[in-house]
């Protein structure tokens, strides 16, 4: 008796793992007729669950990506948000042990379907990582064109794709005089935006960022996020940050994530001002994570 | 105030035994280091000397003269340790960098282990045996020794060092340039030939010359499959001479011409094999390595 009433006087909505159960969203935009007017749906995440071994890192989420919009997926560390990109792309599966189950469309086509080659996804939805890895034996125009050059792919004029994708991320007047020069050769700041411009070069109509500012300085941070502003227009983003300002400050929609489920989904502004749940409205003013 | 008096003399004591233990093993340890360096010393400089007299641009150049005549060199000598290194490379190479991708990137614990376990055996087996066990396998057959059984020989010496040494380096590659290629759409292969093995191909190269340049002073397994001969012999299937094996025979010669030509060969040999190791340890360590 006397457990049960310690535990009530700590947690009084309820045990943690009854309210993420409760919370989990169930993805369908209908559930939200604000969100279902007007907006395409590019991406549809139908009870995913993916993990290592016997280990689920992500249980059951459902969640629509919107086309031509920012996505945050925000939530405290090992609550799956990597885990939850990567399936998105198929990266997950390249890591030993992983698995994968539910569904994930691209257009309403499921792209874990048997006739779908991944490396031909990655082409239509790309990656940005954490930490700025140019190719150290690449030059910077040879890092802009090696979506083409590793995959034995011939593009028609290299120069202007070096050009247009350099411009995209604002890199093209820096480094114009020096496209020769090895890409580990620029800041942490410029790296990030070569390897944006890497993943943009093959023209990719889902840009998947990990936490592309963690390893940046706040005005390298900055400019990624302006860029990010930009690209939007032309580019379905879904961005994974630990910085919840970050999330607020690019995104039209947010994913909370918490312990692998999906505590809440909707427009960004309704997440920060009004969440639903009380969990994240915990989260979002730094209770907890 | 007696006792605090005590109490100091008896601290000035033990921190006299500190000093003096710490100065006991400071020596100690230092007179180690000077016994590690101090034969390489010694070596190097008797060699140098002994050697440098009978050390000239002709004693590279020509071959043996008949016992008596004055004059000749080593020249089938250094043909022939070129020769078999380098054909022997070109059975290590292929082997020892796909078996050492094949350790840094698989996720077969049990296979990996069974491979990594029997190339450090194989780097374990007494060279001679190594000799012994090609001897068996190609010289009884033909009931011929040659210059070809020889590189083979030479061959699984340096195949555990380049798998080894392979290993290692491709596992310093960070895996994110692995998975960003992947996510440009590059299918594993061209992963890792187009991005993990050109940025590691520098220590690749270091555990070529490495594995190279011990190889060089190899004898035994030298003595029962390229035999030697006193001649410059361009046919891989005859016996061939190599500079450890002009060291022994002259050495053990009555000569006093053949055993001055024996230091001079020992002098180019270690440099040889010095020089190898220096520059694979500055290929991977830069400049100060």
């Amino acid at each position: 008796m006397g457990g049960l009433d310690s535990k009530m006087v700590l947690d009084e909505n309820g045990s943690w793992s009854d309210r993420i159960m409760k919370a989990s969203f169930t993805g369908d935009l209908e559930d939200h007729p604000k969100l279902a007017k007007g907006f395409d749906v590019k991406m549809r995440i139908e009870r995913l669950t993916a993990g290592y071994g016997k280990r689920n890192a992500i249980t059951d989420i459902s969640l629509p990506i919107i086309k031509n919009r920012v996505t945050a997926i925000i939530g405290p560390s090992g609550c799956g948000k990597s885990t939850f990109l990567r399936c998105l792309n198929r990266m997950h599966e390249v890591l030993p042990e992983a698995f994968v189950s539910g569904r994930v469309t691209l257009d309403d086509v499921d792209i874990y379907g048997e006739d779908i080659d991944p490396t031909d996804l990655r082409r239509r939805v790309g990656m940005v990582f954490q930490k700025p890895n140019p190719f150290p034996t690449m030059s910077i125009r040879n890092n802009c064109l090696a979506g083409f050059l590793l995959t034995s792919k011939k593009v028609r004029y290299p120069e202007e794709v070096v050009e247009r994708t350099l411009r995209k991320v604002g890199l093209w007047d820096e480094v114009k005089d020096m496209l020769d020069r090895p890409g580990t050769y620029l800041s942490g700041g410029q790296q990030q935006r070569l390897c944006i411009a890497r993943a943009l070069a093959v023209e990719p109509e889902v840009l998947l960022m990990d936490e592309p500012c963690s390893a940046l300085d706040p005005i390298a941070t900055a400019r990624i996020e302006e860029l990010i502003h930009e690209l939007c227009s032309s580019v379905t983003i879904v961005i994974v940050t630990h910085n919840m300002q970050q999330a607020a400050r690019v995104s039209h929609f947010t994913a909370f994530l918490y312990m692998g489920r999906l505590i809440e989904y909707g427009d960004t502004p309704t997440i920060f001002t009004r969440p639903k749940e009380s969990l994240t409205e915990e989260y979002i003013t730094g209770r907890f994570g | 105030m007696k006792l605090s008096s005590i109490s100091r003399k008896l601290l000035r004591i033990a921190s006299s035994k500190r000093r003096f233990l710490n100065s006991l093993f400071s020596l100690g340890v230092v007179l180690s280091a000077i016994l590690v360096v101090a034969p390489l010393f010694i070596i190097l400089v008797s060699v140098a000397i002994k050697g440098g007299r009978a050390l000239n641009l002709d004693f590279f150049l020509s071959l043996p003269k008949a016992v008596g005549e004055s004059g000749g060199g080593i020249a089938h000598a250094i043909v022939g340790t070129l020769f078999m290194v380098g054909t022997g490379l070109l059975f290590s190479i292929p082997i020892g960098v796909a078996s050492g991708v094949f350790l840094a990137t698989t996720s077969n614990k049990r296979l990996s282990a069974i491979v990594r376990t029997s190339a450090d055996c194989l780097a374990g087996v007494p060279s001679i045996v190594t000799g012994l066990f090609v001897y068996a396998l190609l010289v009884v057959p033909f009931k011929r020794f040659s210059g070809f059984a020889g590189a083979v020989a030479l061959s699984i010496i340096m195949l555990p060092t380049i798998t080894r040494t392979t290993e290692e380096v491709v596992r310093m590659v960070p895996h994110d340039l692995f998975e960003s290629a992947i996510a440009l759409g590059a299918k594993r292969w061209q992963a890792v030939f187009r991005v993990v093995l050109p940025t590691a191909s520098r220590g690749i190269l270091a555990g070529f010359i490495g594995a190279a340049s011990r190889a060089m002073g190899e004898t035994a397994p030298l003595m029962f499959t390229a035999f030697g001969s006193h001649f410059l012999n361009l046919n891989p299937f005859e016996p061939v001479s190599a500079i450890p094996l002009v060291i022994f025979n002259y050495a053990i010669s009555p000569y006093e011409d053949w055993q001055q030509k024996a230091w001079a060969a020992s002098l180019v040999l270690t440099f040889l094999v010095l020089g190898g190791i220096i520059v694979s340890r500055r290929l991977v360590y830069g400049r100060f390595g």
